[in-house]
């Protein structure tokens, strides 16, 4: 049996079609959801991919946030359903209040699309289960903007909870300026809920599957997500 | 009919002539409305009046070529029902005087074109000239032209793969914009002219954002007059753009041609609606009654003609069967967009426009379109002055002057730029800028698809001729040099004022170039697009024939990379060098000149080069592949070691000055790299194909080393490659 990986399609959305081709290329099995209806058609696990919802015309994510569909998601977050934001959907996350901070203009106040490497910060997540700290990935990033920022004392407690998921490293792990490609406080470049069923990050795992088009830092996290919901359901 | 002391046929961009032409095709005066339509549809940005007669020559049919000049875009045919639609476009004129909404506009309008073939844009390229970037004010240029691309093509989903960036002082009035999409459908799908004949009682459904009044006259007073002092005032003529509704107008019109919804599909872009309606009536061999009152508009009390030639951006017009009508109506609501019956075909060839009750235009469509003038403008041949550098001594050191020549804007790395597109999303970017060409997959197939898009205005101010064969030898050389065989090609042809002699004898002398080449090399011309008009006061910019290639490789996985990617490789030069640096980057650069006669080509040379790179490629006999360009083969050397972090040691021959063996721009030559144990069936392709090749040397170790001419490390070379443009635009870490 396959674990079936929903992914919602907002007006704007630009990487729906390359989520649903990652989670069917690892094994599992993509389900289109559509942002009108109130309905997840009984799906595993939900990702809210990256792009340009509704044109980020008032905050990237605002308006989404607040689509029908997001109503469902927050009860199966709830309920403990794994959910995963990447990019716009990250965004998306912040603004409907499901994972804190918020995601601004990248420092450089250009938009930026290159390779780099996150370094996985806890494995107590569905995406990083089987993973171990410490480990690279090379993930593309595409963000106008990626800057994650929070209050300080957030900061803190994402740090001392180990709510970090992933940071912005060099080639050999060391997180610091020249590896974080947009400015985030901590170099973080994803976080989770306290519960930790929830993930948001700015790079893009779904084009880090294919070795044909890119680098294959992705794999892991959906092979991990896929065993993950099995070994739930 | 008077504006103040002129007349209103004047200040609408026509001539008395052309007048006189409207009252014969009427038999009558024409009143204000039909006035501004026809100034519309007979600018020379719509009616191509100045360029026709020469682009008739080109080459249009081939093999592969399922629709040529004439439609939206060309299409070509890559096997298993795969079609590839592209076209390329300028949108200069709006970009110089509002770079971010100029461009991006230009993104729009181009994806539009090839969308109405019923095809997924998958790619976009960007060639872009601006004057140098010490001035200000072309450093604002190139940000807000950069930005503008990368804030419509990445929030439409659309991945920028490749382009150009080159530098000239005669375009720092005038920069040169050009956007080319390719795009993908099965062949069953595309509506075409051909496929899809649509019967009076059809009707006209315009969808997508409303019409207001912004772009009035875009392409009679942006388009088809030079640029001068004050041109600020046109801001209003320039677009506003909205990649959202762009991206819900692609969906909804792919979902439309899906389901086979449609007879005709267009865009709405240059004259608007009057382009649109007449254009598809004339397609359809009908005549159509359009009614202004059911337009859905932005704004109140718009006049007959402002709605006409509104160029409101992100519209689309389709041709609807009635009975469809209804499902038609669902699938723009599903996307969010409005919708609207504006017109019904109908018998016989007439366009009358209603507007309050009344008839305010009724012109034959035939008139706006095919009918417009054609003009045969004179031309005259220019003198030239200045020596060729080829022969000028010099006794410089020449590893300075190799990094003098990469760090040159137009050699220097592009990073800045491209790294604000987004090259990745559809997730079939298997090589994207940076590369001789970048290769996309066709979807669910295991072919790829290279595209390159290449001008040298530098070329094109020494001898057109040289320039227009010269682009299409070189983007078919960097798609060969992927692995791929060049199919087609679209062009993008950038002139000054075309009622000035001079410049219509170099818009003549490209064409006949690039028809030359074409035909040598088997790409004919699927289509283009030509911007006249880009001068001021009396200076235009550098005549730049813009040509981009479609080539198709059958495994995508055999994509031949530029860089070297490792030691102990055999080094090989193909092709023969030439004492030629007549309009190179190193006399601009290093000796500061730009004259002289640019490279001799011989288009047999080229072919076989090209037939032989597809060959080893396809053996996978090649580890890499850079053809040598701009810079010659020390810039090529350079940037192979420096994309693959590789160094290298080569002995040249020294039968030339060595400046000369290093800087030499001769054409029809490539470096490769080689795995020992395959060179010796290389060898055997090349002396069958009959190109000329020499073991030069080996990969490996940190170096860059030329024997007795060049020895540096490739770090250097790297950190001067890629730092000239950040530190041009003042952000030198």
């Amino acid at each position: 049996m396959s674990a079936r990986i929903g992914v919602v399609t907002f007006p704007g959305s630009l990487d729906d079609r390359d989520a649903l081709r990652a989670i069917d290329l690892m094994g599992g099995r993509g389900v289109p959801l559509w942002h009108a209806e109130r309905d997840l058609l009984g799906v595993d696990g939900v990702i809210l991919p990256g792009g340009f919802s509704y044109g980020d015309y008032l905050r990237c994510g605002a308006i989404a946030g607040r689509a029908p569909v997001m109503e469902e998601v927050r009860a199966f977050a709830e309920r403990g359903g794994p959910v995963l934001g990447i990019c716009n959907g990250f965004q998306i996350l912040c603004e409907s209040g499901l994972l804190p901070g918020a995601l601004i203009r990248n420092r450089s106040l250009r938009f930026v699309c290159r390779i780099v490497h996150v370094r996985v910060e806890t494995s107590a997540t569905p995406v990083t289960a089987e993973l171990l700290p410490g480990e690279l990935l090379e993930l593309p990033v595409k963000h106008g903007e990626g800057q994650f920022v929070a209050t300080a004392a957030d900061l803190r407690a994402f740090e001392d909870d180990g709510r970090v998921v992933f940071r912005y490293a060099g080639p050999h792990g060391e997180a610091d300026d020249a590896a974080d490609p947009n400015g985030s406080m901590h170099h973080i470049a994803g976080i989770r809920n306290e519960a930790g069923n929830v993930v948001g990050l700015m790079p893009h795992p779904e084009h880090a599957v294919d070795p044909d088009v890119g680098p294959t830092g992705g794999q892991a996290l959906f092979a991990s997500l896929l065993s993950q919901v099995l070994a739930v359901a | 009919m008077t504006v103040g002391a002129e007349p209103l046929h004047r200040s609408l961009g026509l001539t008395d002539d052309e007048l006189e032409m409207i009252r014969t095709a009427l038999d009558r005066d024409p009143d204000v409305t039909e006035l501004a339509m026809f100034a519309a549809m007979w600018s020379e940005h719509c009616s191509y009046k100045s360029s026709k007669v020469h682009l008739r020559t080109l080459p249009t049919e081939g093999d592969a070529v399922l629709v040529g000049p004439g439609q939206d875009a060309g299409v070509v045919d890559v096997g298993d029902g795969d079609a590839v639609v592209f076209k390329i476009e300028s949108h200069s004129h709006p970009s110089a005087i509002e770079p971010y909404q100029g461009a991006a506009t230009g993104v729009g309008g181009i994806v539009r074109d090839v969308v109405a073939m019923g095809a997924r844009p998958v790619a976009l390229l960007d060639p872009l000239m601006f004057g140098p970037l010490e001035e200000e004010r072309n450093r604002w240029l190139l940000g807000g032209v950069v930005a503008g691309i990368g804030g419509y093509g990445n929030c439409i989903g659309v991945p920028t793969v490749g382009g150009e960036v080159r530098f000239a002082a005669p375009h720092s009035a005038n920069p040169t914009v050009n956007v080319m999409c390719v795009g993908l459908a099965k062949a069953e799908h595309l509506v075409t002219a051909s496929s899809h004949r649509p019967r009076p009682g059809s009707l006209m459904v315009l969808y997508g954002s409303s019409t207001g009044r912004d772009g009035i006259g875009g392409v009679s007073v942006l388009a088809s007059a030079t640029l001068e002092a004050g041109s600020g005032a046109s801001r209003p003529s320039v677009q506003i753009a909205d990649p959202f509704a762009e991206k819900l107008l692609i969906e909804a019109s792919l979902q439309l041609v899906e389901e086979d919804l449609v007879e005709g599909l267009q865009d709405l872009g240059g004259a608007g609606l009057t382009c649109a309606v007449s254009e598809s009536a004339t397609r359809a061999g009908l005549g159509a009654r359009l009614d202004l009152d059911t337009v859905p508009l932005r704004e109140e009390g718009m006049e007959p003609f402002e709605i006409l030639t509104s160029e409101s951006q992100e519209r689309m017009l389709a041709i609807v069967e009635p009975s469809k009508l209804g499902r038609v109506r669902e699938v723009c609501e599903r996307w969010g967009l409005p919708i609207a019956v504006v017109a019904e075909l109908r018998p016989g060839g007439e366009l009358e426009v209603r507007h309050a009750g009344a008839t305010v235009a009724r012109v034959p469509a035939l008139s706006l379109t095919e009918k417009a003038p054609v003009y045969e403008r004179p031309i005259q041949h220019p003198r030239r002055s200045g020596d060729d550098p080829t022969f000028a001594p010099f006794d410089g050191d020449l590893t300075d002057a190799l990094l003098t020549v990469l760090a040159a804007p137009n050699v220097a790395s592009k990073r800045w730029v491209f790294e604000q597109y987004d090259q990745l999303v559809q997730g079939q970017t298997v090589r994207g800028p940076g590369s001789d060409a970048a290769v996309i997959r066709v979807p669910a197939s295991m072919k790829g698809l290279a595209i390159s898009v290449d001008g040298n205005g530098r070329y094109g101010a020494l001898d057109p001729r040289a320039a227009g064969a010269h682009a299409v030898a070189e983007a078919a050389r960097n798609v060969a040099a992927t692995g791929a065989r060049p199919l087609a090609i679209t062009n993008c042809l950038n002139f000054g004022n075309p009622e000035r002699p001079e410049v219509m004898w170099q818009f003549a002398e490209a064409v006949v170039g690039i028809g030359e080449a074409c035909r040598a090399l088997g790409t004919p011309v699927t289509g283009g697009n030509v911007s006249f008009y880009n001068e001021s006061e009396g200076s235009a910019i550098w005549p730049t024939p813009v040509v981009g290639v479609i080539g198709l490789l059958r495994d995508h996985r055999l994509a031949v990379p530029g860089g070297f990617p490792g030691p102990g490789l055999a080094v090989y030069l193909l092709g023969t060098t030439f004492a030629e640096l007549g309009g190179s980057e190193f006399a601009e650069s290093v000796l500061g000149t730009v004259s002289g006669v640019p490279p001799a080509l011989d288009l047999e040379v080229e072919r076989r080069l090209h037939d032989l790179l597809q060959e080893a490629a396809a053996g996978d006999l090649l580890s890499s592949a850079h053809d040598c360009s701009d810079g010659g083969l020390a810039v090529s050397l350079a940037e192979a070691a420096i994309l693959g972090r590789q160094g290298f040691a080569v002995t040249l021959a020294d039968d030339l000055p060595a400046h000369l063996v290093l800087f030499s721009e001769s054409a029809s030559r490539a470096v490769v790299s080689i795995a020992p144990e395959k060179e010796g069936s290389f060898r055997g392709h090349a002396a069958t194909r009959g190109v000329p090749f020499e073991r030069i040397g080996e990969t490996g170790g940190p170096r860059a080393v030329i024997e007795g001419m060049v020895d540096v490390p490739v770090a250097e070379l790297a950190g001067v490659w890629e730092g000239a443009i950040p530190r041009l635009l003042g952000e030198a870490s």
